[in-house]
């Protein structure tokens, strides 16, 4: 079924018919008997992985399977931050790949992600982030990725809210800034992948929860659903948090905790922070352009599934914020949420071959997942589509752990702590 | 003059006039009025524009869920935007304007908006503003400008907030008569109880009515109640405490209010705080945080003057207000009624109810009737006039299947139209608590289902709307509540009421009207806080979201500073009503904390400013800050990092202090190194474990430097043991992984080697270390100590000895991490100052010289000793370190062992640390540096390592470096390149080790 | 936040404890005769269930012990606490309730 463009045009002409005849986003088909790839998992890496699969592999006989609605796991509930500014080589040029991608991805799906590149900065506050933050900056400039240094009175500038007095109980001494970085509308991104991918053919399938794999002499044959048996030749886990779960249905572990990530908003305010505030101590901060602060955090500190938070995580975040931000003292959280992620044991992604032939995974993006969803889809399409991983994803796969070559961002970013 | 204030009756106190000024224009109101019943007192009628369309809007409703009368309020450091009216309690001189309208509510440029309102339907923003592409940013900074409500304030917060633990058997949170009756019955058994409210006053909604509770007023049983729960000392009533988030293990924060209600505080601050967190504890939680009412939908429902039936009735009998001179009921339940009789009561034209339902006949229908109130039953309001202010509305009778309309419409002139759909029991905070909601069919809402922690709802947040059921609960849920503490006083029995049969409600998602939802000009508002109508959620659904999620986020319904708590279920009703579903099958988004909104500066409490990170001091301290020195934090400690003379930078006084150390004595604090005690038979069994080398071998009195790994082989932490005893260790940590070595060998020894007989106790703090350094060193300890043979054979370098030290008694430890001889002097922490004033003293004569944390650096760096940040940095292992010689051989296991053997921890072109020497040697390269193997002109420049550590080493004339390169040890010799910002800077890759590479001065 | 009862000081809320991951983790015996794949599965693999889970919890800022726990994952009910060296309880796995509401 064609699908109409969206544009300010068939909005106009659609108002005329008092927005009557505008057709659904997808459809919601039921599940065929066999697809020649199962995407288990509709999120953004998901439908992401599915719209490529199609567009850039030709493979359209595919099904994005959820247990719930589609968009609804951590694509539903992140704090949208979009960035390349990595440490490692890898890293950064997977990320940036991503990066690249959001630039064009409203035009790319017809549906606008309001992704809104307007700069990451990243606080320094001490001698310790001073050189964790030049070896990245160095990094990224000769990876030819962009990035910058600012001295105090430039992320004044940016970002006046921040309290850069040398005085201030977390006194700024810089930042690092990367203005190809931003935010986007979370929703819209799921939304447009479902929409695209469902034009090319593909298709979704909510309320489908998969119960079990059907693996004969070490392949995979299929998915047990609550909808009955599918049928496939590759199943690709993209389910994020509940990665684990999955993997043990199918009979293998994984170097993955799932773990719970709070997010809170403010009221919405008239416009007044214009970029993404990052701070080690930590926190993170966006303005979106409904005027809500978004106030990123760091996971809580055990195993979780469960998509809500503690009160002391909140307290140390506020505080932390407050105190870098002390304009935000008197506005007021409307609204606090949890996610599940997957984080893996070096918090960087996993994506490759499992040891079930013909089943492939990509999880572990802990709390990167939302920036990767176009760069980790592209990719991993390929992987299903020629069995052979991308170049980009190469680095990461699950046999890194037993060879030793971890690609440990966080140990090597200054939040190093020893003895965890 | 208050055109619109009763004469008597309410709350308020008529004799204390308070002034206060809105939007520029002086007003007056009472003590015990909110800002809304004040502007509603003094005809405001326009009180804020809508979030999108700018359309003028007017009060709603009385509590928490008023969606429309936003206000920035105060200034300066007392400044708060989106403060919500009914909420704030008037006081003299208060100052505030409506948010989200320029120049003021009555004439708002931003209204051109609502001209276009046909091109922005639902989610019309995801289908344009993508051409051309580098435009977003401009289309964006325009949507940016137009959402948004208040201003967030520019300056610092002049409050200070408070926090509090408490621990209680029963928490009831809601005041009403449930609530009030829960607790009284629960703090009759001798129960802890805390009753926290939302509002000033106890009472619920016996405040906004005049029911009658065991036969007299129901507010003289609330002052009864009051009074004995007061008189219960284990009793603690917390109004203006809203109960906001409810965690697991009924847990729950109720946020108290302490000075709002006062305006501005002179002497706000610590001493005064603005509010209070409670973090309480609670074996039962009583829900009793009753309900709010549904409006209805339809056609230009959001005109300033229609109004939530339930809240007209709280203006007029709790503050004395009314709406207006002349008003219509709209209702499709009997609760709407009472609303009616108020009205009459206080004088206001009632014309007509109109009824949705074709055959009304509650208790309070009869009651109308006999009042004379002529009942429409079977009609619809169907259009409204007066966009800033209602003139008139037009009703119609509904046809036979309730989707159209009977007849003709027929007009009738009013200011105001009093609204009720039904109630929603508030079930924010026992979803909160995991409980499953169950739908009503009969009322026609979410009440509580299973409960999921030990808590218990009553009153009309259960579904039971009557008082006398919500007295009989609340004191049921009180009476079990403390029963299941195990509490057995008497309870005393339960309050009465008049049970007061009611009619069913009529559900009709939208109300028909003259034309079809989304089809006329008119709006059909399901959510007045976020602009959501109907015809959105409609829209939604034919575009697929269909998901209740889907919906409501597509639309943004239920999600603007009210949260949904008017338009939610209204929204969740047209969805069902679009899908052709029934409620429970659409269910409910996820009721998220807070219940109303907190501040953040609450939720951080004291955790901020000079608190916000606390500093740890060594028993020195004072010394140098007298003695002007420069400080740098490591972990949380505060070190001298250099000791700056007259006239010196910092490069200048580094410089001095290094030479000196190296020419003659210097003087350090070293008191902040982690100090681990290790006693016990097992002591070497455990050393052999956590550490890579062997320490059966050494000897009482002598020093051993040892590395920690961790399973996945790489280095964690290094530094130097001493032997004190036969059983007894004393092990050091680098200053800011002292807690977490001690966690790691607890661990161990706790959980894996049980059978250990070894003891850890952390005396970081127990010991003051003056650590002096240089060749000199000797020479004044000498004149310090009598009874430790400082002679080399007596006390050569890795050794300690015990004795006293300036009559102190004193471990001392002939250690170093400058490469001089240097000996570190641990006294008790108490004689700490009283040692190091004696060595400067006695070093007099030796010029001996403070030196910081700055020079220490350069110092270990011309040796090549490792700093944990820098170069051990969690992803290198002892290999690529250079420590192969601090790795057993012999050992069979120790903690990391297996990994160092892994395919990738062999690899030859691993980073290993290096020294680097540019070929100007001016040149200081800075930290984190990256180094290129073949320079290319331009970007991607492939990397080969970075540099760790970077000093200019004042004894060696030169810069030096140390750097983690790519196979680093094999290319020893060869030049790279560091492109740096404003230049590319050769180097020579170097051993790691700059200064007297035997080791000479360390022996001497 | 959780109310932990420490077996040696009796229920505190959970900002005075840490969780140190999943328990009943055993070093492999003799690590220099096994594959790099089973010394991996040691280090890095953990169970991760989404339901009961067995762990180790400190009371740090109490008595400094370890000892065992048996959360679930998804509603933070304790199933059972015991100390080290006692045997792993018999629980049985919760049905998975009281999420996503």
């Amino acid at each position: 079924m064609p699908r109409p463009r969206y544009s300010i045009f068939s909005l106009a002409r659609n108002a005329l018919a008092y927005h009557q005849n505008w057709t659904e986003a997808w459809r919601s088909p039921a599940p065929k008997p066999h697809y020649k790839v199962i995407i288990v998992g509709a999120g953004g890496h998901g439908l992401s992985t599915a719209y490529y699969l199609a567009k850039e592999h030709g493979i359209t006989d595919v099904a994005v399977l959820d247990k719930g609605w589609l968009g609804g796991g951590n694509v539903a509930r992140n704090t949208t931050i979009v960035r390349s500014d990595y440490l490692f080589g890898e890293s950064i040029a997977l990320y940036d790949k991503s990066l690249s991608m959001w630039h064009d991805l409203s035009r790319e799906l017809n549906f606008n992600t309001m992704f809104s590149p307007r700069g990451i900065v990243k606080l320094i506050h001490n001698r310790d982030g001073q050189r964790e933050a030049e070896r990245r900056f160095n990094a990224l400039r000769l990876a030819g990725v962009d990035s910058e240094m600012l001295t105090p009175l430039q992320v004044k500038r940016l970002a006046p809210m921040v309290d850069i007095s040398p005085g201030a109980a977390h006194p700024v001494l810089g930042a690092t800034l990367q203005r190809r970085g931003g935010i986007a509308r979370h929703d819209a991104v799921a939304w447009g992948y479902a929409r695209a991918a469902d034009a090319l053919g593909v298709d979704m399938i909510q309320h489908c929860e998969v119960t079990g794999f059907r693996i004969e002499g070490g392949r995979v044959k299929g998915v047990e659903t609550v909808q009955g048996f599918i049928g496939a030749d590759a199943v690709a886990l993209v389910p994020a948090g509940h990665v684990g779960v999955l993997a043990a249905k199918a009979g293998f572990r994984l170097p993955i905790e799932s773990v719970t990530m709070q997010a809170m908003v403010s009221e919405p305010v008239k416009p007044c922070l214009d970029t993404v505030v990052m701070s080690p101590i930590p926190f993170s901060l966006s303005q979106s352009d409904k005027g809500e602060f978004v106030f990123g955090m760091s996971t809580e500190p055990y195993n979780s599934y469960s998509q809500r938070g503690t009160l002391p995580h909140i307290e140390e975040i506020s505080a932390n914020a407050v105190s870098v931000l002390p304009g935000l003292s008197r506005l007021r959280m409307l609204r606090k949420w949890g996610g599940v992620l997957d984080v893996s044991r070096d918090v960087s992604p996993i994506m490759g071959r499992t040891p079930v032939e013909g089943m492939y995974v990509n999880c572990g993006w802990g709390t990167g997942g939302f920036k990767s969803i176009p760069g980790s889809g592209w990719a991993f399409s390929h992987m299903i589509a020629q069995d052979r991983p991308h170049d980009l994803m190469l680095p990461f796969g699950l046999d890194r752990f037993a060879a030793g070559a971890l690609i440990d961002e966080h140990a090597a970013s200054g939040s190093f702590e020893a003895f965890k | 003059m208050q055109r619109n204030r009763l004469s008597e009756g309410g709350r308020i106190d008529r004799s204390r006039p308070l002034k206060f000024t809105f939007n520029g224009r002086p007003y007056e109101g009472f003590a015990g009025d909110t800002l809304a019943s004040a502007l509603l007192a003094n005809d405001v009628r326009v009180v804020g524009r809508s979030f999108k369309y700018h359309r003028p809007r007017g009060i709603v409703a009385a509590g928490v869920e008023e969606p429309n009368a936003l206000v920035q309020l105060g200034e300066g450091g007392f400044e708060e935007a989106n403060a919500r009216a009914t909420q704030i309690e008037l006081y003299d001189g208060l100052d505030a304007d409506s948010v989200n309208c320029w120049p003021s509510p009555d004439l708002d440029f931003g209204a051109i908006v609502g001209r276009f309102s046909r091109l922005l339907p639902a989610g019309f923003y995801y289908k344009t503003f993508m051409w051309p592409p580098k435009l977003w940013m401009t289309y964006e900074h325009f949507i940016r400008r137009a959402a948004g409500l208040g201003k967030a304030p520019k300056a610092p917060d002049a409050d200070a907030y408070d926090k509090r633990w408490a621990h209680c058997d029963v928490l009831v949170a809601g005041g009403g008569p449930a609530g009030l009756s829960a607790a009284l019955a629960a703090g009759r058994a001798g129960a802890r109880v805390i009753l926290a409210d939302e509002q000033a006053e106890l009472g619920g909604a016996l405040l906004n009515g005049h029911e009658e509770i065991d036969d007299r007023p129901g507010l003289d049983w609330v002052a009864d109640t009051l009074d004995e729960l007061r008189a219960m000392p284990e009793v603690r009533l917390l109004p203006r405490g809203t109960v906001a988030s409810y965690y697991d293990h009924n847990f729950l924060a109720v946020y108290e209010r302490l000075t709002d209600h006062l305006g501005p505080q002179a002497d706000a601050g610590p001493g005064n705080p603005r509010g209070r967190l409670w973090k309480v504890r609670a074996k039962q939680v009583v829900l009793a945080t009753g309900a709010h009412e549904r409006p209805l939908v339809f056609a230009d429902n959001d005109r300033p003057g229609i109004m939530l039936a339930g809240a007209v009735c709280a203006y007029l009998n709790r503050y004395g207000a009314r709406p207006g001179q002349a008003g219509v009921v709209f209702t499709n339940n009997d609760s709407a009624y009472r609303t009616a009789l108020d009205m009459a009561a206080a004088g206001i034209a009632v014309p007509a109810i109109v009824d949705l339902r074709p055959d009304p006949g509650g208790d309070a229908v009869q009651e109308v009737r006999e009042r004379g109130i002529e009942i429409l039953a079977n009609h619809a309001v169907v259009s409204v006039a007066g966009a800033k202010g209602l003139r008139g509305i037009e009703v119609a009778p509904i046809d036979p299947s309730g989707k159209g309309l009977a007849g003709d419409p027929r007009r009738i002139a009013c200011d105001h139209l009093a609204v009720s759909g039904g109630w929603n029991p508030a079930v924010h905070l026992f979803s909160q608590s995991r409980g499953k909601l169950d739908f009503d069919t009969d009322l026609n809402c979410f009440v509580p289902g299973q409960s999921f922690q030990a808590e218990c709802s009553a009153g009309a947040c259960n579904g039971t709307f009557g008082l006398a059921g919500c007295l009989a609960e609340g004191h049921a849920a009180g009476v079990s509540a403390a029963e299941a503490t195990g509490l057995t006083g008497k309870p005393g029995k339960a309050a009465s009421a008049a049970d007061r049969p009611e009619g069913s409600i009529r559900h009709m998602p939208t109300v028909p009207g003259k034309h079809p939802v989304g089809r006329g000009k008119a709006k059909h508002f399901v959510d007045v806080q976020n602009d959501v109508t109907a015809a959105d959620i409609a829209l939604a659904v034919r575009e697929g979201y269909r998901s209740v999620e889907h919906a409501k986020r597509y639309t943004t319904l239920g999600m603007g500073p009210d949260q949904g708590k008017i338009g939610g279920m209204t929204g969740f009703a047209a969805l069902a009503d679009s899908l052709g579903a029934t409620m429970p099958e659409v269910g409910t988004t996820t009721f998220r904390p807070p219940y109303t909104p907190v501040p953040f500066g609450a939720i951080a409490g004291r955790d901020v400013g000079a608190l916000a990170d606390p500093a740890r001091t060594t028993p020195m301290h004072g010394w140098h800050v007298s003695a002007g020195a420069v400080f740098d934090s490591a972990g949380q400690w505060l070190l001298p990092d250099h000791y700056p003379r007259e006239g010196e930078d910092r490069r200048v006084a580094v410089r001095r202090e290094c030479l000196a150390v190296r020419g003659g004595v210097g003087i350090r604090d070293g008191s902040t190194l982690g100090k681990i005690d290790i006693q016990g038979p097992d002591a070497v069994r455990m050393l052999d474990w956590v550490y890579t080398n062997a320490w059966g071998s050494l000897g009482v009195g002598r020093c051993r430097y040892g590395v920690m790994l961790g399973e996945d082989g790489m280095v964690m932490d290094d530094g130097v043991t001493a032997r004190l005893g036969e059983d007894h260790y004393l092990m050091h940590t680098t200053t800011g992984n002292a807690a977490g070595a001690f966690w790691w060998m607890e661990e161990w020894l706790q959980n894996e080697w049980l059978d250990y007989k070894v003891w850890l106790t952390s005396v970081t703090e127990k010991w003051a270390v003056v650590n002096i350094a240089g060749p000199r060193a000797r020479d004044l300890l000498a004149e310090l100590t009598r009874d430790i043979d400082l002679s080399n054979d007596a006390f050569p370098h890795m050794s300690v000895r015990s004795g006293r030290v300036a009559e102190i008694p004193a471990r001392v430890f002939r250690v170093s991490f400058t490469g001089e001889l240097s000996y570190e002097i641990n006294v008790a922490a108490g004689f700490g100052l009283a040692l190091w004033n004696a060595v400067m003293l006695a070093g007099q004569r030796f010029g001996i010289t403070p030196f910081g944390t700055e020079a220490v650096h350069v110092l270990r760096a011309e040796k090549g000793y490792l700093a944990a940040g820098q170069e051990i940095d969690g992803t290198v292992t002892p290999l690529d370190l250079g420590l192969d010689w601090a790795i057993s051989k012999k050992k069979a296991d120790f903690l990391g062992k297996r990994s160092l053997t892994r395919s990738a921890m062999v690899r030859e072109d691993r980073k290993q640390l290096v020294g680097l020497l540019t070929k100007e040697p001016g040149i200081v390269l800075p930290e984190g540096a990256q180094i290129v193997g073949e320079l290319r002109a331009a970007p991607p420049i492939p990397t080969i390592g970075h540099v760790t550590s970077s000093y200019y080493s004042p004894i060696l004339g030169r810069s030096i470096a140390l750097a983690l390169v790519e196979g680093g040890r094999a290319r020893i010799g060869e030049t790279v390149s560091l492109p740096l910002r404003d230049r590319t800077v050769e180097a020579e890759l170097t051993k790691p080790l700059f200064y007297d590479p035997e080791g000479e001065r360390l022996h001497a | 936040m959780l109310l932990i009862e420490c077996p040696f000081c009796g229920p505190r809320a959970e900002v005075e404890f840490r969780c140190s991951g999943e328990g009943h983790i055993a070093r492999p015996e003799t690590p220099e005769n096994i594959s790099d794949e089973a010394w991996a599965d040691y280090v890095y693999m953990r169970t991760n269930p989404k339901g009961l889970h067995f762990e180790r919890w400190m009371h740090q800022h109490g008595c400094r012990r370890w000892f065992c726990v048996a959360r679930d994952t998804v509603t933070h009910k304790i199933r059972a606490i015991y100390k080290l060296g006692e045997a792993k309880p018999a629980l049985d796995e919760p049905k998975t309730e009281g999420e996503g509401a």
